[in-house]
C-alpha cells in the first residue's frame, strides 16, 4: 500500500476539498449561517424544538455536499438534483418516489414526509390535541380577529408578485404571515419547494421573535385607555359544544375549500380524541410522542433544503424582507379589526387581543396578556386572547387552502 | 380552481385581485363558521338556563322556600355569629366560600357575619 497515495486519496475524497471547488465559499457561509441559528435555538431559546433541528439539518447537508454543476458531492445526505428530477414532467423520474428511494441519502428519504405534506399534517394532528378552543367557543366573535390577522398574508403575497416572484412563490412567501409554521412548510412544499429553505427558517424565527415584534405596533395603534379596557369573564362552555366544534368545523370548512383538508381535518381529528373523552390514550400519543417524533423528522428534513447554491441568493433576502412585512401586517390587521370591536361593543372588548389573531399559539396570546398586564395591572388578558389565537390557527389555514386552490 | 392560464404570468393587478378576494374568502368563511358557532352556543346556552332553572328551583325550594322568619327561628349553631341568607348558592358552595373568606382574612369563622351570598351570573356584571 502506497501510503501517500492513500492520504492524497483520501484527502481529494474528503470534504474539506468542497471549500476549495467552485462556489465551495458558499458552504462556509452556510455553516456559520447554521451555527447562528443553532446559537439563536439553544441559548436564546427561539423556537428551540425546530429550530435546533433545522439548523443541524442545515449544517449536516452544507457539510456533505458540495453541489457543482448540478451534480451532488457522492456521500450527500440530501440531493437537490434528484428533487429537480422529481418535479420535472420531461425528466424519466418524474414523479417518482422510487428515484429518491433508490438514489437518494438519508435526508433525501426524510424529505419525503415533507414533501408529501405528512409532517405538516401530523403536526397539525398534535395541535389540535393540545388545544382548547372554548375561549374560541365562549366567544365566537374572537374568528373575526384570526380573520382579520391574515391580512399580512395576501399584502405579503401582493408585494412579492411586484419584486417579480411568481404567483405560486408569492403565495408560499405570503404565507409567513399566517404565523403558522406547519402550514407554511405545507403549502410551500406544494407550491414552491425550491423557496422552503428560506420561508421555513424565515416563519420560525419571526414566530420566535414575536414578543419583540408586536408590542411596538401594538402601542402605536393602541391608546391607553383601550389598553386598559378589563374584559368581562366569558361563559363556560359545555363537554357537548366541545365535541361538536371539530365536528362542525371539519365539515363547514373542508366542504368550502377542500384543499384545506389534509390540515384542517388532522387539527380537527386530534380536538376531537382531546375532547371526546374516550380516546386519551390516542390525544396522550398525539401531542407527546408522535408530535416530538415528527418535530424531529420535520426540522432535519427541512433544514436540509438550505443548499448553499440555492439558499445563498438575492431571493432570501427579499423572503426574509417579505415574511417580517407580512408579520407585521398580520398583527395590523387584528389590531384594527380589534379597536373595531372596541367602538361597537361600547368599549367592553380590549383591541390588544387582536393582535393574537395571527397564530403562533400560544407566544400571541401570552404577548396580548403581558401588553395588558403592563398598562392594567389587574387586567387578565390571557383566555379572552386565546380565543382569536386559535381562530388565527384556522384562519391561516383557510388562507393556505385558498392559495393552495388558485396555484395548484 | 385554475385562476390564471399559468401562474408565471401574474400581473399586479391580478395578484392585487387575488389578495383582495383571497382575504375575503377568509373573511367570509370565518365569518359563517362564527354565526354556526353563535347558533349552536345559543342553543346550548338555552339549555343550560333551563336545567339551571330547574336546579335552582329544586334548591330553592329546599332553601329559599324557608320563609326568612322561619329562617330566623332556626337555632344557631353554637359559636355562630348569625344567619346567612343564601341566593342560588347551595350550602357546601356557601360553607366553602365563608371558609376561604376567613382564611383569607385569618380570623375565626365565628367571628365573621355574613349577611347573605349571592351567586353573580355574568350577564350580571
Amino acid at each position: 500500500m502506497d501510503i501517500f497515495e492513500t492520504l492524497k486519496a483520501l484527502l481529494e475524497d474528503s470534504g474539506f476539498m468542497g471549500f476549495f471547488l467552485d462556489g465551495g465559499w458558499k458552504n462556509i457561509v452556510m455553516i456559520i449561517v447554521a451555527c447562528v441559528l443553532l446559537y439563536l435555538g439553544i441559548k436564546k431559546q427561539f423556537e428551540p424544538l425546530l429550530l435546533v433541528g433545522i439548523a443541524f439539518g442545515c449544517l449536516l447537508v452544507n457539510i456533505s455536499n458540495f453541489y457543482v454543476d448540478g451534480v451532488s458531492s457522492p456521500d450527500a445526505l440530501y440531493h437537490p438534483e434528484l428533487w429537480e428530477q422529481f418535479l420535472d414532467e420531461s425528466s424519466e423520474h418524474y414523479h417518482s418516489y422510487g428515484n429518491i428511494m433508490a438514489n437518494g441519502g438519508l435526508l433525501d428519504i426524510l424529505y419525503i414526509g415533507v414533501k408529501t405534506g405528512l409532517y405538516p399534517s401530523l403536526i397539525f394532528l398534535g395541535i389540535g390535541a393540545m388545544t382548547d378552543f372554548g375561549p374560541l367557543l365562549s366567544n365566537p366573535k374572537s374568528l373575526l380577529l384570526g380573520a382579520a390577522a391574515q391580512m399580512g398574508v395576501f399584502l405579503a403575497f401582493f408585494g412579492a408578485v411586484c419584486l417579480g416572484f411568481t404567483g405560486p412563490q408569492a403565495a408560499s412567501i405570503g404565507i409567513i404571515g399566517g404565523a403558522d409554521g406547519p402550514t407554511a412548510i405545507f403549502l410551500t412544499s406544494r407550491l414552491a419547494p425550491e423557496l422552503l429553505g428560506p420561508i421555513a427558517i424565515a416563519a420560525y424565527s419571526y414566530m420566535a421573535l414575536i414578543p419583540l415584534i408586536q408590542p411596538p405596533l401594538m402601542k402605536l395603534l393602541t391608546t391607553e385607555k383601550e389598553r386598559k379596557v378589563k374584559m368581562v369573564q366569558t361563559r363556560q362552555v359545555s363537554k357537548t359544544e366541545k365535541i361538536l366544534f371539530p365536528i362542525i368545523v371539519s365539515m363547514f370548512v373542508i366542504l368550502l375549500l377542500p384543499s384545506t383538508a389534509p390540515l384542517i381535518g388532522c387539527l380537527m381529528l386530534g380536538n376531537l380524541w382531546r375532547e371526546c373523552g374516550v380516546t386519551a390514550r390516542l390525544s396522550d400519543t398525539v401531542q407527546n410522542a408522535l408530535m416530538n417524533i415528527v418535530t424531529v423528522f420535520l426540522g432535519i428534513s427541512v433544514g436540509a433544503t438550505t443548499v448553499a447554491s440555492s439558499f445563498l441568493s438575492l431571493q432570501t433576502l427579499y423572503i426574509v424582507g417579505l415574511g417580517l412585512l407580512a408579520f407585521a401586517f398580520s398583527t395590523v390587521g387584528g389590531l384594527l379589526v380589534g379597536k373595531l370591536m372596541y367602538k361597537l361593543s361600547g368599549g367592553k372588548i380590549n383591541p390588544l387581543i387582536g393582535s393574537a389573531g395571527v397564530s403562533a399559539v400560544p407566544m400571541a396570546a401570552r404577548v396580548s396578556q403581558d401588553v395588558g398586564k403592563k398598562y392594567n395591572p389587574s387586567n387578565f388578558l390571557l383566555m379572552h386572547a386565546m380565543g382569536p389565537n386559535v381562530a388565527g390557527v384556522i384562519g391561516s389555514a383557510i388562507a393556505a387552502g385558498f392559495l393552495l386552490a388558485v396555484f395548484k | 380552481m385554475n385562476v390564471f392560464p399559468t401562474s408565471d404570468e401574474m400581473g399586479i393587478g391580478e395578484a392585487g385581485i387575488t389578495a383582495i378576494f383571497g382575504y375575503a374568502v377568509v373573511f367570509v368563511g370565518l365569518f359563517i363558521l362564527m354565526v354556526v358557532l353563535h347558533i349552536m352556543g345559543a342553543i346550548f346556552k338555552a339549555r343550560e338556563k333551563k336545567e339551571t332553572a330547574a336546579n335552582s328551583g329544586v334548591q330553592s325550594g329546599s332553601v329559599s322556600a324557608i320563609p326568612d322568619a322561619q329562617v330566623e327561628s332556626v337555632p344557631l349553631a353554637p359559636g355562630s355569629a348569625g344567619h346567612v341568607k343564601l341566593y342560588d348558592v347551595p350550602d357546601k358552595e356557601a360553607a366553602m366560600v365563608m371558609a376561604v373568606v376567613a382564611h383569607k382574612m385569618q380570623r375565626p369563622l365565628n367571628e365573621l357575619h355574613f349577611i347573605s351570598i349571592k351567586e353573580v351570573k355574568s350577564d350580571e356584571v
